[in-house]
């Protein structure tokens, strides 16, 4: 009876099981196409949050990718309403509150894409403002390469991170997306290009005296007649202005 | 190192790394296992897979909340089936000492001596499904230990620490409930002739 009993060990688990239990405990990955202003876009989730935003040329071609950058694999999913929302209108408080796994970033990495998560819809900060509000003010190139490792790039607006020079830098998706999604946001895109040129790098009120980066929305309450601009903080300390705390154009 | 060391050993190291990111190694590593092992025990194909999921969600569930020094040192196999035994033992308790032979089986049982003739039925080796609904009459604290020792093969010290008994209770129950179910294939062999 031993050696019968002993045959009964050679039993295998039903037909997909493992997958079951990965999706019993939340581990499945899913991902859905959903629309964008730069075009539809591939989006993975699972339990921990959103994992992935790409553009593909296939779902074979995304599949792939998302394999070699993330090591698994994802399934075809129902995308869910609040990413839907997020991802249509560029709307940066439900952006903020949806939830990211962003597990394949370093402590770095995450304290970057967190920062450019808190820059409204429509403005834009230079990667240097990133640097120092995360306290780390020399690493201005490691903020370009962690923005542009971004693995959720529109829901965390890396593409609202720009050269303070009047240039918009790489991004991404690609850096003519970069600028087309800003103008679909309603950022003015040629002013912004040409006052950076210009070498103007903040906006003051004179009625406030208080100045500004030039997409911060309060000085959009400014009458135009009332708007200076200035070169640098220097020359804007000089004239009286003292820093916007909201956008925080400077070091405090 | 066996097979079975190695595999223990890479999927420990990676549990101590990340849990979510190397849970599906311990899924697809220990699935058949799990599976066989409590099947064993319930001798019903869908309470079998039912419980061997709710063993992995739990130790899911367990892992999240251990440290690394604590999934590297888990003796894998183990660890699950004790998971698993619980599982068994709650259900049986939900049910009311519900040790009755599952239907399915009884059916397999009956299709199967139907076919045979008397003769080959007197001294034929026990069918898979008639030995496990034999186990399933077999009283749980029988059960076990039979199924550890000779159908999955596990060393009597194993054995101990899955049940947390000591070795010597282990034997005897080992050794009773062979007899045990030896004596249930006879009775029912004589009542079938």
């Amino acid at each position: 009876m031993q050696t019968e009993l002993r045959k009964l060990r050679d039993t295998r688990a039903p037909e997909g099981f493992a997958s079951r239990v990965m999706a019993a405990v939340g581990l499945v990955e899913r991902y859905a196409v959903v629309e964008s202003p730069i075009g539809a876009v591939y989006v993975a989730w699972n339990a921990r949050g959103i994992s992935a935003v790409m553009r593909a040329p296939s779902e074979a071609a995304f599949r792939r990718r998302f394999a070699e950058r993330f090591g698994r694999s994802a399934e075809r999913g129902e995308v869910p309403a609040a990413l839907r929302r997020a991802l249509a209108g560029g709307d940066a408080a439900e952006a903020r509150r949806l939830k990211y796994d962003l597990r394949v970033c370093s402590e770095f990495e995450t304290a970057v894409l967190r920062k450019a998560l808190e820059i409204p819809c429509g403005q834009v900060r230079p990667y240097g403002w990133i640097a120092r509000e995360i306290g780390r003010p020399k690493a201005v190139r490691a903020v370009g390469t962690a923005l542009a490792k971004n693995p959720v790039p529109l829901l965390v607006p890396c593409h609202r991170v720009v050269r303070s020079d009047g240039t918009f830098g790489q991004y991404a998706l690609g850096a003519p997306q970069k600028v087309t999604l800003l103008e679909a946001e309603g950022l003015d895109v040629a002013r912004f290009a040409h006052e950076g040129r210009a070498g103007i790098r903040f906006h003051g009120s004179a009625t406030t005296k208080i100045f500004c980066l030039p997409s911060c929305s309060d000085m959009r309450r400014a009458k135009p007649a009332n708007v200076r601009s200035f070169n640098s903080e220097a020359d804007a300390r000089k004239a009286g202005y003292r820093p916007c705390k909201h956008c925080r154009p400077v070091a405090a | 190192m066996t097979t079975d060391d190695r595999l223990q050993s890479d999927v420990a190291a990676a549990l101590a790394q990340d849990v979510d990111a190397n849970f599906e190694r311990l899924v697809t590593g220990y699935k058949d296992r799990v599976f066989a092992f409590v099947l064993n025990l319930v001798a019903d194909r869908f309470a079998a897979e039912e419980i061997a999921q709710e063993t992995f969600v739990e130790a899911y569930r367990a892992l999240c909340g251990y440290a690394p020094p604590r999934r590297r040192a888990l003796s894998i196999r183990a660890w699950l089936y004790t998971i698993a035994l619980n599982r068994v033992r709650n259900r049986a308790r939900a049910r009311g000492l519900g040790e009755t032979l599952p239907l399915e089986d009884a059916l397999a049982t009956a299709r199967a001596d139907a076919r045979e003739e008397p003769a080959a039925r007197a001294d034929r080796a026990e069918s898979a499904a008639e030995l496990r609904s034999a186990l399933a009459r077999l009283a749980l604290r029988y059960r076990a230990p039979v199924v550890l020792r000779h159908i999955d093969g596990r060393p009597y010290a194993a054995i101990a620490e899955i049940l947390d008994q000591p070795v010597g209770t282990v034997k005897a129950n080992v050794h009773r409930g062979l007899a045990l179910l030896r004596a249930d294939l006879q009775t029912r062999n004589r009542h079938a002739d």
